[in-house]
Formats: structure tokens, C-alpha cells, sequence
């Protein structure tokens, strides 16, 4: 005890939160590639891999292990310290919003007041460090896909803020506690179908999902930013891509889908509601998974006339509406 | 104007929940390709992998006379039919019937040119080997060893 005395009980805290959100994020990645292939396998009506392990659970692990054991490369021409930093850079915002995410009453890092604002400002460092991988890889397919990830991402920024404004202004709070708890009644994908559609299908395109992932089409850009990457370079790009699926399926979960709030109370209800938030997180995951395999890449021009023509002028009208039925 | 943007919205909205209705419905539905080395499924009774020989339903060994009509029907030269004679029988008899697989192309001008249809084309397709040699075969050497 003495021992633990030396240490201010706030210090002991964040340690302990950030190993388990970095744990967190390590085994959000391997559940999710997994399910992904397993997913794609079965609406390709084949089995997904099966090999390693009962049903193929451990193939992801043994994907990572190749990953980080496989050797580094470099380009001679490349920029080499933009070129090290960009996946750091990538992988980094990933973490930082796990802070805020209320996985139950109890179960949160920090409480920040302005938890939506901070995890929105932190997820758009994101598109700086694509910029940089592909400014750096000195590679055109690099640079072609960090020019197309900057403009869908200052694009689809737009309706974001647009969706869940219209949230916050029924809610008067930022922080993610506050929101959930406004939803105990009642849900506000109810209240606010519009927003949500609109949040959702910008949150795929932020992510670069597809069918938005134009940044790494395989077929017209080999893999766009991450061409030059090798090794965990490209591991780490692809950790913060899940990482960021997970963050963007959890602002939704407590913006619109109730948080932890499950449809009947659990015992010790403070802790064990994280299983109503990680079924909500999941299902969401699972939809986003699906629309990748159901759907073809759209067009450049689509995209953008996807998020200009459509979603920010009804996310303008939604966010006017609310803001009068707030004021009556 | 204003009819058809809204139009186009509900058109395009129904049409992607259509979709992704079709990738639920396979995903639910039982998977459809082979699990190979664990399960396998019949060949096709056409199928053309190597000739072999046909064994002789009345007694002896095969069909075959050893008449080479194969070896020299042959584009590509693959057969070879050693024969010997052997005391108190009239005629030839086979003692080895050489098979280069590394050269057939499986055009079946063998099969087609012998005249008791004693060759055949197997339905063994499982051939992969690390060396060349695995691919010459004597094809009676084979028949006797499978009884």
C-alpha cells in the first residue's frame, strides 16, 4: 500500500486506461478482421478461412504475428522522416477518442465536457497523417490516393458536424455522458432518423470504407496511400482504420442508439450495461462489414455530389427543423 | 425539379436496402464450395487425366496385345510399349508400358487408335510431385502393384 501511496490515485488511473484502450484496440482489430473475412466468406457462399485454429479464429493472430516480424522497407526516394511518422500519425488519433467513450456509467476514462468536440477534432488528424504517407511515399498512386482521402474526408466533415449538431442542440451538452443520459426515455434515432442516416453514411466515408474508399481502391490505385508500406508500417494503418470504424459505430451508438441504455436493466447495472454498448457498437460493425461486401466503389464525382447535393442540404434542413421544435 | 431530387433519394434508398437484403439472404444461406483436401466431391465420368490400362475381365492380366498402335499413333511421343516373347505363346506380350506424362497433352489419339480398347484415361487427378520424375511412369508395373 505504501508503495501505491507514492502515486496520486489520478496517475494509476490513466496507466491503467490507456493499457486497456491500447489492449482494446489490438483485439477490437483482430475480432474485426476476422468477422470481416468471415462475413465476406459467407455472402460469397464459401466458408472464410478455416485453416488456422477451429473455424479459423486464430488466422487473424497469426496475420499479426507476419506483420510485425516482416522486414521494413524503405524506398530510397522517399521523404524518411514523413515516411516513419505517417503510420505513428495515422495510428495515434485512433486512441486518443477512446478516452471519451462512455462504455457505461462507470466504465469511462475521462468525462470531458466537450467530449463530442474532442473526439472530432482528434479523428481529423487522420486525414493529415494519409496526406503525409502519400505525400512522402513519392509514389503516384501514393499521392493520388492522399489527394482523393483529403477532399472525401473535408467533404463528408460537413454533414458530420451537421448530424450531430442537431443532436447536441436537443441534448444542451457536449459531453457523451450527458447525451446518454437524455436517452434513457427514449432513443433519439426515434426522434432523429435524418441525422442518422446522414451521420452513418458520412462515418463510412471518414473511415474510407467502401464503398467510399476511394483513397485505397485496390483496382485503380493498387492501394493507394499505404502503397510504399510494408510490415507494420501498413499494420498500423490498417489498426487505425479499424480503430476508427469502432469510434465512429460507438458515436453513434451514443448519439442515436441509447449508449448503454439496453432495453431491460442488467444487475450491477454501472458495469455490466458495457454489454448493451458493445451489442450496439457490434451490430453496427457488422452493418458496415455487410455494406462493404453488398456495394460497388462510386464514382469521384458521385462522392462528392453524394455529400454537396444530398447530405448537407438535408442535414441543414434537419438541423433548421430541430432547432425551431427545440425553440417552441 | 425538386420532385425528382426526392424521387431519385427514395429510388436510390430502396435500391441499396434491395442489395443489401441479397448479401443477407447468401450470408444466411448454406456455403457451396469444397473443403478439397478434407472433402471431395465425384469427377465428371469424361474427365481426361493419364491413360492406364484396362484390366482384362476374363482372366490374365490385361487387354492389351502389345500391338503398338499407341506408340506410334502418338503425336507427342510419350509412349513407350517394351515387349518380349516368351516361350510357347504365339505373339508378343507386354513386359512394360512406358508412360512420359511430362509430354502427354492428353489428347487421347491412343486411346482412340487401340484396337481391343485397352487403355483408358484414369480419373487420378491428384499428381502434384516436386520432381519430374515422378511422372514417368510404367503403367503394368502400376496395374500389378494395385492388385
Amino acid at each position: 500500500m505504501d508503495f501505491l501511496s507514492l502515486f496520486p490515485p489520478e496517475f494509476i488511473r490513466i496507466i491503467i486506461s490507456s493499457i486497456i484502450i491500447v489492449t482494446f484496440i489490438f483485439v477490437n482489430a483482430i475480432i474485426m478482421v476476422y468477422l470481416e473475412r468471415k462475413i465476406a466468406g459467407h455472402i460469397q457462399r464459401r466458408p472464410g478461412p478455416m485453416e488456422v485454429g477451429p473455424h479459423g479464429i486464430l488466422q487473424t493472430i497469426i496475420d499479426g504475428i507476419k506483420l510485425i516480424t516482416k522486414q521494413l522497407i524503405i524506398p530510397t526516394d522517399v521523404n524518411k522522416p514523413l515516411f516513419r511518422l505517417a503510420p505513428l500519425l495515422s495510428f495515434t488519433p485512433s486512441i486518443l477518442p477512446f478516452i471519451v467513450i462512455p462504455f457505461s456509467k462507470s466504465f469511462q476514462a475521462r468525462d470531458l465536457d466537450l467530449g463530442i468536440v474532442f473526439i472530432l477534432a482528434i479523428s481529423a488528424i487522420n486525414v493529415l497523417a494519409l496526406l503525409v504517407a502519400g505525400w512522402a511515399s513519392d509514389n503516384k498512386y501514393s499521392l493520388f490516393g492522399a489527394m482523393r482521402a483529403v477532399s472525401q474526408n473535408i467533404a463528408f466533415e460537413v454533414p458530420i458536424l451537421l448530424s450531430i449538431l442537431s443532436v447536441v442542440l436537443m441534448t444542451n451538452t457536449f459531453s457523451m455522458q450527458g447525451i446518454v443520459a437524455a436517452q434513457n426515455k427514449i432513443w433519439f434515432v426515434l426522434l432523429q432518423p435524418i441525422a442518422f442516416i446522414v451521420y452513418f453514411i458520412s462515418g463510412l466515408a471518414e473511415t474510407n470504407r467502401a464503398p467510399f474508399d476511394l483513397p485505397e481502391a485496390e483496382s485503380e490505385l493498387t492501394a493507394g496511400f499505404h502503397t510504399e508500406y510494408s510490415g507494420m508500417g501498413f499494420g498500423l494503418f490498417f489498426l487505425g482504420e479499424y480503430g476508427n470504424m469502432f469510434i465512429v459505430s460507438s458515436i453513434a451508438t451514443v448519439l442515436f442508439l441509447g449508449g448503454w441504455h439496453g432495453p431491460f436493466p442488467l444487475p450491477f447495472g454501472d458495469f455490466t450495461n458495457i454489454i448493451w454498448f458493445m451489442i450496439k457498437v457490434y451490430a453496427l460493425l457488422i452493418l458496415m462489414v455487410q455494406i462493404r461486401w453488398t456495394y460497388p466503389r462510386v464514382r469521384f464525382d458521385q462522392l462528392l455530389n453524394l455529400a454537396w447535393k444530398y447530405l448537407i442540404p438535408i442535414s441543414i434542413v434537419n438541423l433548421l427543423i430541430t432547432a425551431v421544435i427545440v425553440k417552441l | 425539379m425538386i420532385k425528382d431530387y426526392f424521387k431519385e433519394i427514395f429510388i436510390g434508398g430502396k435500391s441499396l436496402l434491395v442489395g443489401l437484403g441479397v448479401t443477407f439472404k447468401a450470408a444466411i444461406s448454406p456455403i457451396v464450395t469444397v473443403q478439397y483436401p478434407r472433402e471431395k466431391i465425384d469427377v465428371t465420368p469424361n474427365i481426361r487425366c493419364h491413360i492406364d490400362l484396362v484390366p482384362n475381365p476374363h482372366g490374365g492380366d490385361i487387354q492389351c496385345i502389345a500391338c503398338g498402335m499407341c506408340e506410334r499413333a502418338c503425336p507427342s511421343g510419350c509412349i513407350e510399349v517394351i515387349t518380349q516373347k516368351k516361350e510357347g505363346e504365339k505373339g508378343k506380350t507386354l513386359s512394360a508400358f512406358k508412360l512420359d506424362f511430362t509430354k502427354c497433352s492428353l489428347c487421347g489419339i491412343c486411346v482412340e487408335s487401340c484396337p481391343k480398347d485397352a487403355i483408358y484415361f484414369s480419373n487420378e487427378y491428384e499428381l502434384a510431385s516436386f520432381s519430374k520424375d515422378d511422372f514417368h511412369f510404367d503403367l503394368l508395373q502400376r496395374l500389378k502393384e494395385r492388385k
